[in-house]
């Protein structure tokens, strides 16, 4: 294992000196957390120091207590530990004009930059522009599940690196270079790291991330071949997140944005930009039930977020949608939980082929189940059996090869129906957030040749297949 | 009994800035106690109205998440080392 550069802080970035310098002003007001609230520049106003970096975001606002923060490269409530999240002054009041804005952007997640944590010029910046991934018109699959109200595949297997991590990534990487970071980290359970690597190599970042060591040979090699630093932690994916959270508050980590941790708020409205495109894409409104899998519940609960930003500025009518969590039965704290009628989560140690979704410890757990209750949708999980099941279901019906993750939303669709607690005559979205290729230990048992024969049309023939 | 407690950024201001400091106790309740009694304020923030530990907030003894065994009654060996660390989402 090759030396960990540690990058300095001191790093001046030519165009970014004023937003630096925005910092550390900032460093002094987060630093006292006695008077957390008392003395906050709120950056919109003229004479901020960030100069338009964050768009319409307004602060960082604690999801628990709802005491806001400067926005800085912190993740978690000074006065109670509770996550932060980005606030916004959004643009209400010409709901067609900003359609119509969007609809002229380009095809990536920044036509919605105006919705977004990121400065109005970032579709010009390196960056990976990920997103308008496919939103795939499910009959095959729909009429397999006895769907009649309509069915969609949200693809995100068509982003840059093959899952949904880009669209976080991408905009973590914004904040990164606003605060004049230059090491770009994660903890992951590989689909982040490789998103990590890739994104830091197009922007000119060093990376240095973080995976347990037991990952799919496909995701060690998509996080490796970026060139960035690979270490691989002995331990769980819980422990990998612990060791990160323990280096950022150490000074070895000075100067790192782990896109995960301190970088968490930006990198969590990456997630949105799912809900957006979904509404665009279905040509300006809500499905009925959208199927969304659950890691650490960050995508889900952003997903929500962003489905109400969506009506609350008048781009989609405003009506009831439901959301449905996925997990794997071998790692399933939070459906055990919305099960047992729990308000918190009971960690677990993860068990399971699925092993993007491999997290025990689950840190917005409560949000997920207070979203699932309060929209009427439910947590369910399905066994790796019915995972591998529901992947060939999808390839065979739609010519989509989901990985593990995506057996699980689509084996929870298929067993939420099963078990009537989704309306098969409703409107539903189903999302796909990596490809097959990364996870193909999954099928390659059944995954096989129909015969190997000599090259003659006898052979064929013996074989049955004329 | 003697743990070193491994303290959060955010914490740090109770502690003069250290990031590891000594605390007595035989279980972690007790550790907290202690900790409170050298740098007070910090059992607040860890602990919620009810005195409970707050649900963004992971404690390990040694490697071991405390939900795991017993909360604020886990029993915290002599020379543990306690870390306190805030909850983080992933992928």
């Amino acid at each position: 294992m090759g030396k960990v550069p540690i990058p300095s802080c001191d790093a001046t970035r030519g165009v970014r000196k004023m937003r630096r310098k925005g910092l550390a002003i900032m460093a002094v007001h987060t630093a006292d957390p006695t008077h957390p609230t008392d003395e906050t520049v709120p950056p919109g106003s003229a004479d901020s120091p960030l100069d338009g970096a964050f768009g319409p975001a307004a602060a960082l606002s604690c999801r628990e207590c709802g005491t806001r923060f400067p926005l800085s490269p912190i993740f978690a409530c000074q006065e109670c530990f509770g996550p932060l999240e980005v606030a916004y002054d959004l643009p209400t009041g010409d709901p067609e004009g900003l359609r119509k804005q969007i609809e002229a952007g380009p095809a990536s997640i920044w036509r919605y930059a105006p919705l977004l944590p990121v400065p109005a010029d970032v579709a010009t910046q390196r960056n990976l522009h990920p997103g308008w991934t496919k939103l795939v018109k499910a009959d095959n699959l729909a009429r397999e599940l006895g769907i009649t109200g309509g069915l969609h595949v949200k693809d995100d297997s068509g982003n840059p690196t093959h899952s949904f991590k880009d669209r976080v990534v991408a905009i973590a990487l914004e904040a990164a270079r606003t605060f004049g970071l230059t090491t770009l980290s994660c903890s992951s359970t590989g689909n982040l790291a490789g998103a990590v690597g890739a994104a830091a190599a197009r922007a000119g970042f060093r990376s240095c991330v973080f995976i347990p060591h037991d990952l799919e040979s496909a995701k060690v090699v998509m996080a490796a071949v970026y060139g960035g630093e690979l270490v691989a932690i002995e331990g769980s994916y819980d422990d990998v997140n612990r060791f990160c959270s323990e280096l950022i508050g150490d000074p070895v980590g000075e100067g790192w944005g782990f896109v995960n941790v301190n970088l968490r708020p930006y990198y969590g409205e990456g997630s949105k930009t799912l809900a957006y495109e979904i509404a665009e894409q279905l040509g300006w409104r809500l499905p009925d039930n959208l199927v969304i899998p659950i890691a650490s519940g960050s995508q889900l609960t952003k997903i929500d977020k962003g489905l109400r930003e969506l009506i609350a500025l008048g781009l989609v009518e405003d009506k009831p949608y439901k959301i449905f969590g996925a997990q794997a039965e071998g790692c399933s704290p939070v459906s055990a939980a919305f099960k047992a009628g729990h308000d918190v989560v009971r960690p677990v140690k993860p068990d399971t082929i699925a092993k993007s979704l491999a997290i025990g410890n689950p840190a917005d757990g409560p949000y997920v189940l207070d979203i699932a209750r309060r929209t009427g949708g439910a947590v369910e999980d399905v066994t790796d059996e019915q995972i591998v099941d529901a992947i060939t279901l999808l390839a065979r019906t739609e010519g989509i090869f989901a990985e593990t993750a995506g057996g699980v939303t689509v084996g929870v669709l298929r067993k939420l129906i099963e078990t009537g607690q989704l309306d098969p005559a409703t409107e539903t979205v189903v999302l796909n957030t990596g490809d097959g290729l990364k996870t193909l230990n999954a099928v390659e048992a059944t995954a096989r040749p129909t015969a190997t024969i000599r090259p003659t049309l006898a052979a064929f023939r013996e074989a049955g297949l004329a | 009994m003697s743990a070193s407690v491994r303290i959060p950024t955010i914490l740090r201001t109770y502690t003069g800035g250290q990031a590891e400091v000594p605390a007595e106790g035989a279980t972690l309740a007790e550790v907290i106690e202690s900790l409170e009694k050298n740098h007070a304020g910090i059992s607040a923030r860890v602990l919620d109205d009810t005195g409970k530990l707050r649900r963004f907030v992971n404690v390990y003894v040694n490697d071991d998440d405390v939900r795991f065994s017993e909360g604020l009654s886990t029993v915290v060996p002599d020379g543990a080392s306690v870390s306190i660390i805030p909850a983080v989402a992933g992928g």
